[in-house]
C-alpha cells in the first residue's frame, strides 16, 4: 500500500486529493460530507469582506461531446455569497472534528492592505491550515478589480502576497489564473512576494455555448448571457502545460505546486503528480458524480504507485519532468510508423479515411469481395498518430519506434538557417 | 378425443387482442435514440450500407441522428429507400445491416440499425410531409401492375422525375405483403397505410385497385396505352404440400390466415383452434403461429422438415416464435392430415433427422399432433397464368429480366418477388427503384434521340 500521506507547504492531509474552491466547498454541510467520504483536504470556497456578494440564478454550461456529460463545465458563479462570520463559525467547527484534514480557506477582498490586514486574523483564529490567495476568478470579481484582474498583474501578485506573509503566520498558497500568455510571469511574483506554494490552474474566461432558440450565450439568464470560467476533463491538457512551465522553472524550484484543471481520476493525479504537482485539488468530477468518487482516486493511484514500485508521492513527484523539453530539443532522427493488428481489426476503415483525407495517404484500403483490410504502407507513414487516435479498439493499432541513427535536434539539422547561432535551446 | 372442431373467433377480451396485436417492438425514445447514435462509429466503407439492398447510407443517417439533424436523416434513408420506414419495422436487419456492423466484432451488440431508421423516418412522418418533389412533367405515362412494395417504390421514383404512374391492384388495398402478408404487430397502427398515404404525396401517382392482370387488365393493354409497363406481381400463390386430408375443413392456408388477420381492425372476428399445427419454417410460418398464440390458441407447434440452420425464418425469428410460447419440432414431415366429420383431427408426421449427407432420412417412428386448426406456410409462389401470351417469358418459376429489369418484351420491366432473387421487402423497394431509374434513362434517351 503505497503512502500517499501529503503535506504541502506544511499542510499536511492523509491524502493528496483536495476539494478546490467552488460550489463543493461552501459550507459546512458539504465539507462534512466530502470528509466522511475520504477527500483528504478542502480549499473553502472564497470568502469575502461583507456584504457578501450576489449569484445568479442559472450559473453553469457544459459542454458534452458524444454522449459524454461534462467533458467541460463553464460556471459564471462567483465567491461565497454567504456571510463572512458564518463561514467562519463553520470553518471552525469542520476544522476542529477533522483534525488530520487540510483545511486551506481562500481568500479574495480588495486589492489594498488594510483589507487583508483586516481579515486574515479572523480566519488565523478559525484554526484553519492555511489560505489560498484566488487571483483567478476570471469572471464578476475581476471586473471590481480582484480576482484575475490582481492574477494578470505580476506586481499586484507579489504586492498581495507580501501581505498576506507579513499579516499572517498560516502558510500562503497563490491561486494563479491561466487567462494569462505566460504563466511564468505570476508564478514568479507569488515567489518574490514570499508564497509557500502556488495553485494552478484557476478556470479559463470562456463561453460555452450559444443557445440557438434563445440567441444567448449559455447560460442563459434572463435572457442574456456572459463569460465565465471553464474548467473539467476539457482543460486538463492545459493545465498539465502550465505546472510543467512552472515545475521546471529553475527559478520556482522547490515551491511546491497545487495541481488542478480536470483531474477526474487516478490516472490524472499520476499524471499531475509526475509532472511536478505536491498536491492536488478536484472540482468538476465530484461535481459531476458525487463525492464518492475520491475513493478510486485513492486506490487506483495507491494500486498504480505499488505496481511501479513508488513507496511514497515524493518517489513519484516530477518523474516526468526531465523529459519535457523544448520542441527544438527533440530528435528528429526518430521515427515511429503505425502497425496495424489484423486480428483486433474491426474494419471500420476510420484509420483509412482519416489518413487518406486528412494526412499522409499511408493507410491503402484492400478490397477483395466483401473482406477489406487496411493495411500502413511503411514508406508513407511520418508516424503522425492520428490512425492510432481515431482507431475505436484499443491496442489495435500501435505505434512501432524504429531503430534510431544517433541523435540530430533543429538545432544540428541542415534545414535550420541559424544552425551554429542556437547556443541555448531554452 | 373430441371430435368437435374447436375453431372460435374472441376467445380473448378485446383488450387483451388490443394489447396482443399492439406495436411488438414499440420505438425507440428521442433519448435512446440519441445514445444509440452514438455509439455508431460513423464507418469509412461502412459494411452495412453494402449489406443493405437498398443501399441506404446509414453511418450519415445515424450520425444526423446524433447531431440533432433529423429532417436530414429521413431524407438520407427516404431517398435510397422510401418506404424506409416499413423495411426498419421488417427488416431482418439480423441478416442485413446489423449482421455486418463492425461493433458486432469488438462487443457482440450492433448498432440497432433498424430501430434508429425507424426513429427517423417516424420523425419525418410525423413533422416533415413528403420530402421530394416533382420534376417538371414529362408527359410520359407508365403503367405498374402490383401495389406491393415494388411497384409502389417504383411509383413513387417515376414520379419523382416528372412521369404519371397508373398503379394496378388485383387487391381492394395498396400495400401488397406490407398490407396483407405481415403480422399485424410488426406495422401496427395501420403503418401500411399512412406509408402509403405518405408516399403517395408525391403526387402523379393514380392508384386502381380491384383490377386483376389478365381480366381488367392485360400486358398488351396496357403497353399500348402507356410509354412503359412495369410487372410488380409478387407471389399471388401458395405453394401446396399435397397431402392428404388437406380439404378437411380446419385446414388453411397461412398467408389467408395473416391476411384476414390484417384485415381486421379488433382481431375479434378472426377465428382460431385451440391447438393449431403451422407447417413451414419461414417467415409466414412464425408470423402466422405467433399471431395464432396471441389470438388465444392453448398449443401452437411449428413444424418444419429440416433443421434450425435451414429454416428461412431467421434465428431471431425462431426465438420470437419461441418466445411467445409457439413449439418448434424440426426434422419431422408431413404426412398426411387426419380428419373426423370433415375436420381436422390431427396431423401425421414422418421423424427424420440429418444423414450422413445433411440431408433428412425420415425413418424414425411416426407421430400424430392433434390439432383443430392446420397452417398450412410452405412456400408462396410467383403465378404466371395471366401473362399468357403477353410474350413475358417465365423461366424457374419467374419472369426473366436482363440486369436492368428489362423483360422479354421491349418497354415491359419486372421486379420484386416475381423476378429471381432473393424475396425480402428491401429488395423489391430497390429492384422498384432501379427500375424506375432505368426506364427514365430509356424515355428520356429515347426523347433526345428523336429531337436528334
Amino acid at each position: 500500500m503505497a503512502d500517499l500521506r501529503t503535506i504541502l507547504a506544511g499542510i499536511r492531509s492523509p491524502n493528496p486529493f483536495w476539494l478546490a474552491s467552488a460550489p463543493p466547498t461552501d459550507k459546512e454541510y458539504n465539507v462534512r460530507r466530502a470528509f466522511q467520504a475520504g477527500w483528504g483536504g478542502v480549499v473553502w470556497k472564497t470568502l469575502g469582506e461583507d456584504p457578501p456578494v450576489v449569484n445568479v440564478s442559472s450559473r453553469y454550461g457544459a459542454v458534452s461531446y458524444n454522449g459524454t456529460r461534462m467533458a467541460g463545465l463553464n460556471n459564471i458563479e462567483l465567491i461565497s455569497d454567504r456571510p463572512l462570520a458564518t463561514n467562519l463559525a463553520e470553518i471552525r467547527s469542520v476544522k476542529r472534528d477533522y483534525p488530520d484534514r487540510a483545511v486551506v480557506v481562500s481568500l479574495m477582498v480588495p486589492c489594498q492592505e488594510e483589507s487583508w490586514k483586516a481579515i486574515l486574523p479572523l480566519v488565523e483564529d478559525t484554526g484553519a491550515d492555511g489560505i489560498e490567495l484566488n487571483f483567478g476568478c476570471p469572471h464578476g470579481m475581476s471586473e471590481r478589480n480582484m480576482g484575475s484582474a490582481v492574477g494578470q498583474v505580476p506586481e499586484y501578485v507579489e504586492m498581495v502576497t507580501r501581505w498576506c506573509k507579513q499579516y499572517t503566520r498560516m502558510p500562503v498558497i497563490v491561486k494563479l489564473t491561466p487567462n494569462i500568455t505566460n504563466i511564468l510571469a505570476p508564478a514568479r511574483a507569488a515567489r518574490r512576494g514570499g508564497a509557500d506554494a502556488v495553485s494552478l490552474i484557476n478556470t479559463i474566461q470562456s463561453i460555452v455555448g450559444v443557445d440557438l432558440d434563445a440567441m444567448a450565450p449559455m447560460p442563459v439568464v434572463g435572457g442574456q448571457g456572459t463569460h465565465g470560467g471553464y474548467c473539467g476533463p476539457a482543460v486538463k491538457p492545459i493545465a498539465l502545460r502550465m505546472l510543467g512551465d512552472v515545475a521546471r522553472d529553475p527559478e520556482m524550484a522547490g515551491l511546491p505546486i497545487s495541481g488542478i484543471g480536470g483531474i477526474s481520476s487516478w490516472r490524472d493525479a499520476a499524471e499531475f503528480l509526475a509532472m511536478g504537482a505536491t498536491g492536488l485539488q478536484v472540482c468538476t468530477a465530484a461535481m459531476h458524480y458525487g463525492f464518492k468518487i475520491v475513493e478510486d482516486m485513492i486506490d487506483g493511484l495507491s494500486n498504480w504507485m505499488d505496481e511501479k514500485g513508488y513507496a511514497a508521492l515524493d518517489d513519484l513527484r516530477g518523474q516526468a519532468l526531465p523529459r519535457y523539453v523544448h520542441w527544438n530539443q527533440l530528435n528528429l532522427k526518430f521515427r515511429t510508423i503505425a502497425s496495424i493488428d489484423q486480428d483486433a481489426c474491426i474494419k471500420c476503415g476510420l484509420c483509412h479515411i482519416a489518413c487518406e483525407d486528412t494526412s499522409h495517404q499511408a493507410i491503402a484500403k484492400i478490397r477483395s469481395g466483401d473482406e477489406r483490410r487496411y493495411e500502413v504502407i511503411d514508406e508513407e507513414c511520418v508516424g503522425c498518430n492520428l490512425c492510432a487516435h481515431v482507431c475505436p479498439v484499443d491496442d489495435c493499432i500501435t505505434m512501432m519506434p524504429q531503430p534510431v541513427d544517433g541523435v540530430q535536434t533543429w538545432a544540428e539539422h541542415p534545414n535550420n538557417p541559424t544552425r551554429g547561432q542556437m547556443a541555448d535551446a531554452g | 378425443m373430441d371430435q368437435t372442431p374447436d375453431i372460435a373467433a374472441a376467445r380473448l377480451s378485446d383488450d387483451v387482442l388490443a394489447r396482443n396485436f399492439a406495436d411488438a417492438h414499440p420505438p425507440l425514445t428521442a433519448n435512446q435514440a440519441v445514445i444509440e447514435a452514438e455509439r455508431c462509429y460513423f464507418c469509412h466503407d461502412a459494411p452495412c450500407i453494402e449489406a443493405c439492398p437498398t443501399g441506404i447510407d446509414i453511418p450519415s443517417f445515424i450520425h444526423k441522428i446524433a447531431s440533432g439533424n433529423l429532417r436530414g436523416s429521413a431524407r438520407t434513408i427516404l431517398e435510397s429507400n422510401i418506404l424506409g420506414g416499413s423495411c426498419a419495422r421488417v427488416c431482418p436487419t439480423e441478416i442485413l445491416c446489423e449482421q455486418k456492423c463492425v461493433r458486432n466484432t469488438q462487443d457482440a451488440r450492433p448498432i440497432q440499425i433498424g430501430a434508429l431508421q425507424r426513429h427517423a423516418t417516424d420523425w419525418q412522418m410525423a413533422h416533415g410531409g413528403q420530402p421530394f418533389a416533382r420534376a417538371a412533367a414529362t408527359g410520359r405515362r407508365i403503367a405498374i401492375v402490383g401495389a406491393g412494395p415494388a411497384g409502389l417504390s417504383c411509383a413513387h421514383r417515376l414520379a419523382m422525375h416528372g412521369h404519371d404512374v397508373d398503379v394496378y391492384d388485383a387487391r381492394p388495398r395498396a400495400g401488397g405483403l406490407n398490407e396483407y402478408g405481415v403480422a399485424a404487430y410488426k406495422l401496427a397502427d395501420d403503418f401500411a397505410q399512412r406509408e402509403i398515404d405518405f408516399l403517395l404525396g408525391i403526387g402523379g401517382i393514380v392508384l386502381h385497385p380491384d383490377h386483376r392482370l389478365g381480366r381488367e387488365i392485360t400486358v398488351p393493354a396496357l403497353r399500348d396505352s402507356h410509354d412503359a409497363v412495369v410487372l410488380a406481381l409478387g407471389h399471388a400463390g401458395v405453394r401446396s404440400p399435397g397431402l392428404a386430408g388437406q380439404d378437411l375443413a380446419g385446414v388453411a392456408s397461412a398467408v389467408d390466415f395473416i391476411a384476414a388477420l390484417r384485415a381486421s381492425p379488433t382481431k375479434d372476428d378472426v377465428p382460431v383452434g385451440r391447438r393449431v399445427v403451422v407447417i413451414g419454417g419461414g417467415n409466414t410460418a412464425v408470423d402466422a403461429a405467433v399471431q395464432a398464440r396471441r389470438l388465444g390458441a392453448d398449443e401452437v407447434t411449428m413444424v418444419y422438415r429440416r433443421g434450425a440452420d435451414h429454416m428461412s425464418a431467421t434465428p431471431v425469428e425462431q426465438e420470437w416464435a419461441q418466445t411467445n410460447g409457439v413449439t418448434i419440432r424440426r426434422w419431422a414431415a408431413p404426412t398426411h392430415i387426419l380428419g373426423a366429420d370433415g375436420s381436422v383431427t390431427g396431423v401425421g408426421f414422418a421423424q427424420g433427422a440429418p444423414g450422413a449427407d445433411g440431408r433428412p432420412v425420415y425413418d424414425g417412428l411416426p407421430f400424430t399432433i392433434a390439432a383443430d386448426m392446420v397452417l398450412l406456410a410452405v412456400g408462396q409462389v410467383f403465378v404466371a397464368d395471366p401473362l399468357d401470351g403477353s410474350g413475358v417469358s417465365v423461366a424457374g418459376g419467374r419472369i426473366l429480366v436482363d440486369g436492368a429489369g428489362r423483360t422479354s418484351v421491349p418497354g415491359v420491366y419486372a421486379g420484386g418477388d416475381c423476378t429471381p432473387g432473393p424475396d425480402l421487402t428491401v429488395s423489391a423497394v430497390r429492384d422498384g427503384r432501379d427500375i424506375a431509374e432505368q426506364i427514365h434513362a430509356d424515355l428520356m434517351s429515347i426523347s433526345f434521340s428523336q429531337k436528334a
